[in-house]
Parts: structure tokens; sequence; C-alpha cells
């Protein structure tokens, strides 16, 4: 392995990981990716009517989440990152 | 009263028939009284990899359908007087059996056998769970890859939902120089995503292609895998056994074979 492979992109072992995450999450939340399209585009839509978004850098999915007892393990949560370019201020 | 131990994975080709025949045969080994019963119907092959394919007369349909007495279709294995088959039917399709059946017969079984073992088809549908209907115990087998762990946790929580719960998982064709390039995970890779308890860890062995070819489980003898399959019918029967280090046994090895 030379110097310049640390600074290379990440193994492949780890990006089996990553995938495999994420996969399992909507497979555990039995959520299919159609019905992910269709939460994502409600909430552009719905946020849409307040503001300006930022479309290229959305980042809605599901993730785990800790329950707050602790005694259930993990739950899925929705995370949403949703950039505001502009604020729609003359909302009727 | 003994136990009775489904072999599953969900996803096909990961070692699942392989790993049954080995177990079964560690656990006689080991002086257990063991049957294992190929709930694969229609698509049987514990038989063939356990070398047993010419002394078939009943199967598991038969003893099932009342064709002949259950140990009548038992067939006894040619190294240990301990262990038995029951095969699966080859004409026949998977809902020939119901999982009621399978229940009753595995309670049967487990009046006069240590350990039943029942091999599991792939996927999730009647086969799976007939082989499920009666089992106190699942060990989960998959191998290192994306498709073969995400069918593994679509398995567990099947398992689970049916009242198996606490499923082990043994990691199959595990390759060590792979896994140290970071092209492979490693087994506890997979552990932290599936999130069970680990019960073994299966090196990929050209040993096991050689045993396959002879109908002869290598449990147990001197090969890495060997000793890893041995290793998990220890853990089975609830001994503490420390995992093998794939790595250094291969190095000490690679180097007695030189000599």
């Amino acid at each position: 392995m030379k110097i310049t492979d640390i600074f290379k992109k990440k193994s492949s072992s780890d990006v089996a990981k990553d995938r495999l995450k994420l996969v399992l999450v909507s497979d555990r939340a039995s959520c299919s990716p159609e019905l992910m399209q269709r939460i994502r585009s409600d909430i552009i839509e719905v946020l849409s009517k307040y503001a300006e978004i930022d479309m290229d850098g959305i980042d809605i999915n599901f993730t785990q989440m800790d329950t707050e007892d602790n005694a259930t393990g993990t739950v899925p949560a929705l995370y949403a990152n949703i950039p505001i370019k502009n604020m729609n201020h003359n909302v009727k | 009263m003994g136990e009775v131990i489904v072999i599953t994975s969900g996803k096909g080709g990961v070692g699942k028939t392989t790993t049954t025949a080995n177990l079964g045969t560690g656990l006689a080994k080991l002086g257990k009284k063991v049957v294992l019963i190929d709930t694969d119907i229609g698509l049987r092959n514990l038989d063939v990899v356990m070398g047993l394919e010419n002394r078939i007369v009943y199967n598991l349909v038969d003893v099932i359908e009342g064709n002949c007495k259950r140990n009548q279709a038992l067939i006894k294995d040619k190294k240990y007087e301990t262990l038995f088959l029951l095969p699966a039917a080859q004409t026949k399709d998977k809902t020939s059996v119901t999982p009621e059946q399978m229940k009753k017969l595995t309670d049967e079984l487990k009046e006069e056998f240590d350990y039943i073992i029942l091999d599991c088809p792939a996927g999730i549908e009647q086969g799976f769970k007939n082989a499920i209907a009666g089992a106190d115990r699942a060990l989960v087998v998959t191998t290192p890859e994306v498709s073969a762990v995400r069918d593994a946790d679509r398995i567990i929580g099947l398992l689970e939902a049916n009242e198996i719960k606490k499923p082990q998982l043994i990691v199959n064709r595990l390759r060590p120089d792979m896994i140290k390039r970071g092209d492979m995970m490693s087994a506890e890779d997979v552990v932290d995503i599936l999130a069970v308890e680990l019960i073994g860890q299966v090196p990929d062995d050209e040993n096991i292609v050689v045993a396959t070819n002879n109908g002869e489980p290598l449990v147990g003898d001197n090969s890495l895998a060997g000793q890893a399959y041995m290793n998990i019918c220890r853990r089975v029967t609830g001994e503490n056994v420390p995992f093998l280090d794939l790595e250094a046994k291969k190095g000490i090895f690679s180097w007695f074979k030189k000599k």
C-alpha cells in the first residue's frame, strides 16, 4: 500500500457496509423506494409554498434512532436535510 | 428431550446444506444422537453432500403421508452409528407438507434424538415455513456479501416474528486476505449490521469442495474449515470456544505444506 492510497476513496468493504445499512433501514421500515420518492416530493411541494429550496442539496432518508427508553433498541426515523435559498415572505 | 435446530439463510448458495452436513456429523462425532432432515422438497441435496444418495428408499413425504414407518425412512450414516438422514422427496413440491405436520414430526423425533437439524430451502415461502415450524433454535448462514446479508436480515426478522428468538449467525466463506486489504466485510462487520450473536466464522476453504466431491463432511479434520465447523458444534452444545484466528492458522498450515 502506498502513502497516496490513504487519501484515496473508501475501501469496497466500507462501501458495502454503508450501502447495507441504508438498504436495511428501508427494508426494516418496509418502505419501498417509490414510497420514499412520494414522501420526498410531498415534503418538497409543501415547503416550496414557503421557501425557495435548493433542489441539489436535498437529503431525505430513513435512518435508525435509539428509542427514548432504550428498551426496544432502535426505531426508524425520518431524516431530512433541506437547504433553503430564499424565504418566501409574500405567502398569502 | 432433544433440540430442533433449523439452518436457514434466505439467499441460496451461501452454504446451508454444507453447514447442516458438517454440524450433524460433528455433533455425532461428539457422541450425540442426531437426525438431519432435508426440507428442500423437490431440490434435495443433503443426501449427496452426506454421500448417502444411493441408500434412499423412503423420504420425508413418505413419512408424512404414512407410506412407511418413520424409522424405515431414516438412513444411517456411513461412519457414525448415531447419525441419521431423513431425505427430502425429489418428485414432489413444498406444498406436500404443512407446517403442522412438520412440527408433529420434529416433536416425535425429539423424544429419541439429542439434535434434530433441519436444512431449510432458500426463500421465505412454504418451504421456509415448514422448516421453522417445529424449530427451537435457528442458525442463520450468510456470506460477507451485501445481497446475502440483506436476506439474512429479512430472515432474522421473520424468525423473530415466528417466536424463534435470538437466532445465531454463521458467517461463511470468509477470505482473510481480502478482509485485510479492505475488500471484504469481516464477520464482526456483519455482526454489527445484523445485531445478532455470532456462533461461527468459516473460511473459504478449497477442502470444502473436495469434501463435497467425496460426499464426506470435513468437520473435525485438520483443515481450517474443518476446525471452524467443529468449533460451531461445540458452541451448539453450550461449550465456550474462542473463535479461530483464520489468518494466523493459515500461516502455520501453509508453512507445513511447504515442508
